[in-house]
């Protein structure tokens, strides 16, 4: 039962890691999309530098919710006991 | 969650090598993005002609919007990487938008294949440095004044080896992200037209996925050619 409550950990830890990133990268991304728009209002001729410039940033932003995806994949998928839990659970 | 269909692993079975093609479905799809990228070089390369076309048109356009793009940031001195730069950013959006084909499996979505494209960039990145400088590349890794370099040294040691990890993991992420959404709508909603909004996303992320490793390598190398602080 040790194994399952580690699982138990794991699976909670990965709920809450993914949850606060995407919440660190919608603030993150809406500042820089804030001032993309704002340098838009102020020159509209700007505006096909200003977009290609603002969606690469906001890869660049959500890269860094991906790494928190990807951990918590990795809790929920690849953990040390995962044999043992695949067992318990009947495997798939 | 049922297994995907996939066609070929399916040919595979066929000639005997099915336990192979399963377990490799990145090596088998890689192939695949590789056969498609030949043939159609091959093609576009014999019908050449010095007053273009309209298919030629649009894609000198588009090949040279890319070289000028990446000379915008290298630097006149940097265009002969534009062949590398150019290759990887074409393996990486064919292998991103065969996602999308029913019955195929983008190689990207594996770790191993954006290692293996986040390693070529790392170790091109110091064959350049090289390259250019010398011995002297050392330079680079030292920051500016002798007494400084404890502190200098060890980060841009990890500084380094982070960009092969950040490369990698960000568009293994985006697209493993993606198979999964894909996957799980299937299993809970189960029609045609449930997956298709993340389909429609999925066309914006391979193209903007692909471009973002492209412009991060050829950002990398102006880095290794540029002098030191």
């Amino acid at each position: 039962m040790e194994a399952l409550q580690f699982f138990i950990a794991a699976v909670t830890a990965a709920g809450f890691g993914i949850a606060i990133a995407a919440f660190g990268c919608g603030i993150g991304q809406g500042m820089g999309l804030k001032s993309a728009v704002e340098g838009i209002a102020r020159n509209p001729e700007a505006s096909g530098k200003i977009t290609v410039t603002m969606l690469i940033g906001l890869a660049m932003i959500e890269s860094l919710c991906i790494y928190a995806l990807v951990v918590s994949l990795i809790l929920i998928f690849a953990h040390p006991q995962a044999a043992t839990i695949a067992g318990l659970l009947g495997g798939h | 969650m049922g297994h995907p269909f996939l066609i070929f692993p399916k040919l595979f079975e066929a000639i005997g090598l099915g336990h192979f093609a399963h377990g490799n479905l990145h090596v088998i799809y890689s192939w695949v993005v590789m056969a498609i990228l030949i043939i159609m070089g091959f093609i576009c390369a014999r019908a050449v002609k010095i007053i273009p076309g309209k298919a030629q048109n649009a894609m000198e356009f588009f090949v040279s919007g890319l070289e000028e793009f990446m000379v915008d940031i290298t630097g006149e001195e940097g265009r002969w990487l534009f062949p590398i730069a150019a290759t990887i950013f074409l393996y990486v959006l064919v292998g991103n938008l065969m996602g999308l084909i029913p019955g195929f499996f983008p190689p990207t979505a594996n770790i191993n294949t954006t290692v293996s494209c986040a390693l070529v960039v790392f170790f091109m990145t110091h064959f350049i440095g090289i390259k250019y400088h010398g011995a002297k590349y050392y330079k680079h890794f030292i920051g500016p004044m002798w007494p400084l370099i404890p502190l200098f040294l060890p980060i841009e040691i990890i500084s380094h080896l982070a960009r092969v990890l950040s490369l990698s993991f960000r568009l293994f992420g985006n697209l493993m992200g993606h198979e999964l959404v894909l996957m799980i709508l299937f299993f809970l909603a189960g029609a045609f037209f449930a997956p298709l909004p993340i389909m429609a996303l999925g066309v914006l992320v391979a193209g903007v996925q692909a471009f973002v490793f492209f412009m991060l390598s050829i950002m990398y190398f102006a880095g290794a050619m540029e002098h030191a602080h």
